[in-house]
């Protein structure tokens, strides 16, 4: 077994060191019923690197991957270019092989690359504050739901329509379990915001309006007025980012007075991966940082006066905290932050905001294109770098369709709200700096063929 | 003005119905370098062993108990951004809270302070 | 002529000079000082070109923009970097960190064996890494497989009934086997409220019960460092809706009555649940399902070799009994007439009504199950199996070669699993497990883990894993051999170590009642009078 370097005579002298006769010896404890005589009949044994690279390489090109043709989803994971340099550094063994920086005087290069990505985090969502990180955008955002309900001592979160229906799911599977009540919604096809609608049912009982900036169907409201509303009942707002890219062009949630802004952080560094792992986004007002779930790391010196970084506020965590923390969360999301920061560092705010341009301006160009498809209408009055059609027929059926000539058209909603008629003609249309104007035209004839 | 302790290593300085809490100088010392206290908000109700405040240091945290039933009267506001004056004078500037005490009996089944010497010396 | 047939070796000719203080940049030779990007980047400064990106005909705003008139106006603050100072500000951070790849690193309970680069090659494949989880299923087949080819060695070594694949990690699957748990009762009509863990428990065993509404009641340790059967049994009741049990356990130990617990706790009315976090030690050895395990979190970075990578992303499947399958997370993959199908909200009712729910956007963390399945199928399940013989043996050469020098509390009562555990009781007066921790790390040593488990008074627990040769552990034996005896003499250097790391000890009390969580620009300069 190449991965294993004992020698049959190392083992021999090391059990002669032990003192016993034989590996069995040392598994004594294990009652004599449970203990099994040799490997597990009906699986194979091991295999070479020619072998399992043969097998797992078959079982990948039975996957459509995004690159391999027009390629349009979105929906809370998106295709970006991610810079050759970012895979080849996080590659290196001192970040891949490293664990939890526990011991602050070895683990300065994992301490300082999570400071500079909290920085910044905060930065891009305009947060005073944010974390190490989180498992991904859905579980952030229900993490935010409860640091609410700590801070208000309050039940009650108000969920917009617009926010993504798996993380609508994951709080509901959460709340059942916490007493949180949520109040929810199904999105409509028009081209505003529920923005309004949410401040009119923010009462007493209220801790928190969640909305995601922009939403579910690429809709951008103004959220000032919606924190007022929040501020003026003592409640909370909460902004969810699923497509962090839209801040190198959006004023941030914090600009405007959101008190915790999440997000899911792939769209940077990370690639599509089928859906993990991912990388959630954390960030708030500083006077709420103790009720903060999660890692975080904090500037200090060291007995010879030089700057050095440590976890801190760990009192909040569950090693420490056991039934009383904040989470039972227990690990971050450290290598995918890793990415999300150099890949953010390659950008720096040039670059972002240039990233930002280049996808609204193809977003933009591709929406005015598929509109002019007879049967496709343009939902959306407002939207960053993903729109929503509202095609003359089902659109799920189109999207399998289309799939099957080779185009992967975007997220139908019937997929994402089944059973939802008012919802079973919309299509959700994503447009990054990897979309030609040829993958374009591809979907608007596609589209134009099987619309006819 | 009397002053009692409890076995959670609590103090509290009684002066007619306003009780002053804080940790003990031996509390203190067990715990190292205290970086947050969490007091309770004032007009809160504590019935006596409540958790009523916490006091963390780098690798603890540690719940602060009632010694006596009461309404909060006000938290110690230097606490926040010198947690340390619990280090420093934990009998005296580094008090948590002031509490208007309802039952005042509840205080007899406290030790004094020659008790909680020889309580702690025992530890 | 033969070049050195005596051996000679070249020595210093003299007395060597003084050696430098100090440094003009902080750096000491390959021990570089890196500045943050705050410091050394500029907003202006990009390493990345648009130029002649397929969007790039369309970079120029839009005649319309659709943005609400929400544009960005104010700077953000993000500085760049040219790619050529990116890599190098990576790659200097990055010889700061300790690490697998440059030697032992025997974290008790955290399995920090090598990670395989077949591994990460495979998970890199466009098939894998370039897919969208919401692409039509027809398109996702392989992904799919992969998944269920997974799932079934999960739950094949485990003797378990099914396995629940979305968990993001170790502690998010014990929520999902707490949550199912609740799910279980709650269908039987019962409302049980306490959950028994042992007082050696990872802390995010009573952090998750207590989540998901449980009182949380501790369970006391035997004297031998395993859970008190008789105080267990002696608080099963109508009440306790289970337990929360290490196998082996935080001491290093096989819970030899986990068998006759389970049957306690199942006539009782509970479920049991197994932390598997140390699955390693018995992996292809003992299927946990035979010791009527109910539930079981299996941390993919631990057992099956997924890198930790400073802090995660780690992976946290849990196995499920019988009794607990119906109400496992959605979404999962089913195969149906040779096909993959993903069951999710739409399709629940019909396959799978009493799911608890989803935990997670999409389906789980599929980068690492790629990474997890490569390793299993490059070890079988003859590999596995000496992956865990390896790993006991490799703790229990250690606990036998260092138990003179150091306190090993349960060392007397036979062999350990995959880690040893010491205890401080042999130092001097006023040296601590830290000083040994930091001692170890001017030896070139990650330090063991530290302080845990809660049972043993300044616990330190040794887990080599089983990829380091006898020379590697013979190595850290003299190593650990060396500081302890350091500690045991009272030398003073060992309580301001570490000395030749990147930083000496860091003030984390400072940290804490100050806390400097995000870089702030130095405010600019008062114009001169």
């Amino acid at each position: 077994m190449r991965y294993l370097p004992l020698t049959p005579s190392d083992r021999d002298a090391m059990l002669a060191t032990i003192g016993v006769a034989s590996i069995d010896e040392l598994f004594v404890d294990v009652p004599e019923a449970a203990r099994l005589s040799g490997p597990i009949a009906g699986l194979p044994d091991h295999a070479s690197e020619i072998a399992v690279e043969r097998h797992m390489t078959a079982l990948a090109r039975k996957n459509i991957a995004a690159g391999d043709g027009p390629f349009f989803l979105g929906c809370g994971a998106y295709r970006h270019h991610v810079p050759a340099s970012v895979d080849h550094l996080i590659q290196r063994g001192e970040y891949l092989t490293a664990y939890t920086p526990y011991q602050p005087e070895i683990a300065q290069g994992t301490l300082q690359m999570l400071f500079e990505f909290q920085t910044q985090v905060a930065r891009l969502l305009g947060t005073d504050v944010a974390n190490a990180s989180m498992y991904d955008g859905s579980t952030a955002c229900w993490e935010a739901i409860g640091m609410a309900r700590r801070i208000t001592r309050r039940g009650k979160a108000i969920l917009s329509s617009g926010l993504h229906p798996h993380y609508v799911s994951v709080a509901r599977t959460m709340a059942k379990y916490t007493g949180d009540v949520l109040e929810t919604g199904t999105p409509e096809l028009v081209p505003d915001t529920d923005y309004h609608a949410l401040a009119e049912a923010i009462d007493a009982d209220t801790s928190c309006v969640v909305v995601q900036y922009p939403d579910i169907l690429g809709r951008i409201g103004d959220l000032k007025p919606l924190a007022e509303a929040c501020h003026a009942k003592k409640a909370l707002l909460i902004v969810v980012v699923t497509e962090p890219v839209a801040l190198g062009a959006l004023k941030s949630p914090g600009e405007m007075d959101a008190d915790i802004v999440v997000g899911e952080g792939q769209s940077l560094g990370v690639g599509l991966q089928f859906g993990g792992p991912y990388v959630g986004l954390f960030g708030c007002k500083e006077k709420y940082v103790r009720q903060m779930p999660g890692r975080l790391c904090g500037e200090t010196v060291d007995a010879d006066g030089r700057r050095g970084f440590v976890l801190t506020l760990s009192t909040r965590e569950q090693h420490i905290r056991r039934e009383k923390a904040t989470s039972n969360i227990c690990t971050n999301s450290g290598l995918c932050a890793l990415a999300f920061s150099i890949h953010m560092t390659l950008l720096g705010e040039k670059g972002l905001r240039d990233l930002a341009r280049v996808n609204h301006g193809a977003a933009a160009a591709a929406a005015e294109r598929l509109q002019m498809v007879p049967g496709v209408t343009l939902v959306n009055t407002s939207f960053f770098n993903e729109f929503t059609l509202e095609l003359s027929q089902e659109a799920r059926p189109v999207v399998r369709q289309l799939a099957e000539n080779g185009i992967l058209a975007g997220v139908s909603l019937g997929r994402l709200y089944p059973g939802e008629g008012s919802l079973a003609n919309g299509l959700v249309v994503a447009v990054t700096e990897t979309t030609t104007a040829g993958d374009v035209d591809a979907l608007a004839g596609a589209l134009e063929e099987v619309l006819k | 003005m009397s002053r009692y302790f409890t076995e959670d290593h609590e103090w509290i300085d009684v002066d007619g119905d306003i009780g002053t809490v804080g940790i003990s100088e031996y509390a203190q010392s067990q715990l190292g370098d205290i970086v947050f206290v969490d007091v309770p908000e004032d007009g809160k109700e504590l019935t006596k062993g409540d958790e009523a405040a916490v006091v963390e240091s780098v690798k603890a945290a540690s719940d602060v108990y009632a010694p006596a039933s009461g309404t909060v009267l006000e938290g110690n506001p230097a606490l926040s951004d010198t947690p340390e004056l619990v280090n420093e004078d934990p009998e005296g500037d580094g008090w948590f809270f002031k509490i208007t005490l309802s039952d005042p009996s509840e205080l007899e089944e406290l030790m004094d302070e020659s008790a909680y010497a020889t309580f702690v010396s025992k530890l | 002529m033969t070049i050195n047939q005596s051996g000679w070796r070249p020595t210093m000719t003299e007395k060597g000079g003084e050696s430098a203080a100090s440094t003009f940049t902080g750096n000491k030779a390959l021990m570089l000082e890196e500045a943050l990007i705050f410091e050394i980047g500029s907003t202006e400064t990009t390493g990345v070109d648009f130029t002649g990106t397929p969007a790039e005909s369309d970079a120029a705003m839009p005649a319309k923009a659709y943005l609400a008139g929400l544009e960005r106006e104010a700077p953000i603050g993000l500085p760049g970097l040219s790619e050529p100072e990116a890599v190098r500000h990576y790659t200097r951070l990055s010889r700061q960190n300790y690490a697998i790849d440059l030697g032992l690193f025997p974290l008790g309970s955290c399995t920090m064996k090598h990670n395989p680069r077949l591994n990460e090659k495979m998970a890199r494949l466009p098939g894998f890494a370039d897919v969208h989880p919401l692409q039509p299923v027809d398109t996702v087949q392989g992904a799919l497989e992969v998944i269920h080819q997974l799932a079934h060695w999960l739950v094949t070594l485990t003797g378990m009934h099914s396995v629940a694949m979305s968990p993001k990690a170790g502690a998010h699957g014990e929520l999902c086997g707490i949550l199912a748990i609740k799910a279980a009762l709650a269908a039987r009509g019962e409302d049980r409220r306490v959950i028994l863990v042992p007082e050696s428990a990872h802390g995010t065993n009573p952090a998750t019960a207590a989540f998901a509404g449980f009182a949380v009641e501790d369970i006391p340790a035997t004297a031998d460092g395993r859970v008190d059967t008789a105080a267990l049994k002696a608080r099963l009741g109508p009440d306790v809706a289970g337990v929360m049990i290490t196998n082996p356990n935080t001491c290093g130990l096989f819970e030899r009555d986990l068998k006759e617990i389970s049957d306690a706790v199942h006539a009782a009315g509970g479920y049991v649940y197994c932390d598997g976090a140390n699955f390693n030690a018995i992996v292809g050895r003992v299927r946990p399902g035979d010791l009527g395990v109910d539930a079981m979190h299996i941390n993919l970075h631990k057992t099956f070799s997924t890198p930790h990578g400073g802090g995660g992303p780690g992976s946290g499947p849990v196995v499920l009994s019988e009794a607990l399958t119906p109400y496992a997370p959605l979404p999962f993959v089913e195969q149906r007439d040779g096909r993959f199908e993903l069951v999710e909200e739409e399709t629940a009712g019909e396959h799978h009504a009493a799911s608890f729910g989803r935990m997670v956007a999409f389906h789980g963390q599929m980068g690492m199950f790629t990474r997890a399945l490569t390793y299993i199928l490059s070890h079988g399940a003859d590999g596995l199996r000496q992956v865990a013989e390896d790993a006991v043996l490799n703790a229990n050469y250690v606990l036998r070669s260092l138990e003179d020098v150091l306190d090993a509390p349960f060392g007397g009562a036979g062999p350990c699993m995959h880690e040893a555990l010491f205890s401080d009781a042999n130092l001097a007066e006023g040296f601590s497990t830290l000083d040994v921790a930091k001692g170890l790390i001017d030896e070139g040593y990650h330090p063991m883990t530290v302080y845990f488990p809660l049972v043993v008074h300044g616990a330190m627990l040794v887990e080599p894993t089983e990829t380091e040769s006898k020379a590697a552990l013979d190595q850290f034996v003299g190593a650990l051999r060396s500081v302890a005896e350091r500690a045991k003499a009272g030398d003073p250097a060992l309580k301001t170590a570490p000395h030749f790391a990147p930083r000496s000890r860091l003030d984390e009390t400072q940290a804490a009642r100050k806390p400097v969580l995000v870089w702030k620009d130095a405010e600019p300069a008062l114009a001169a009078e």
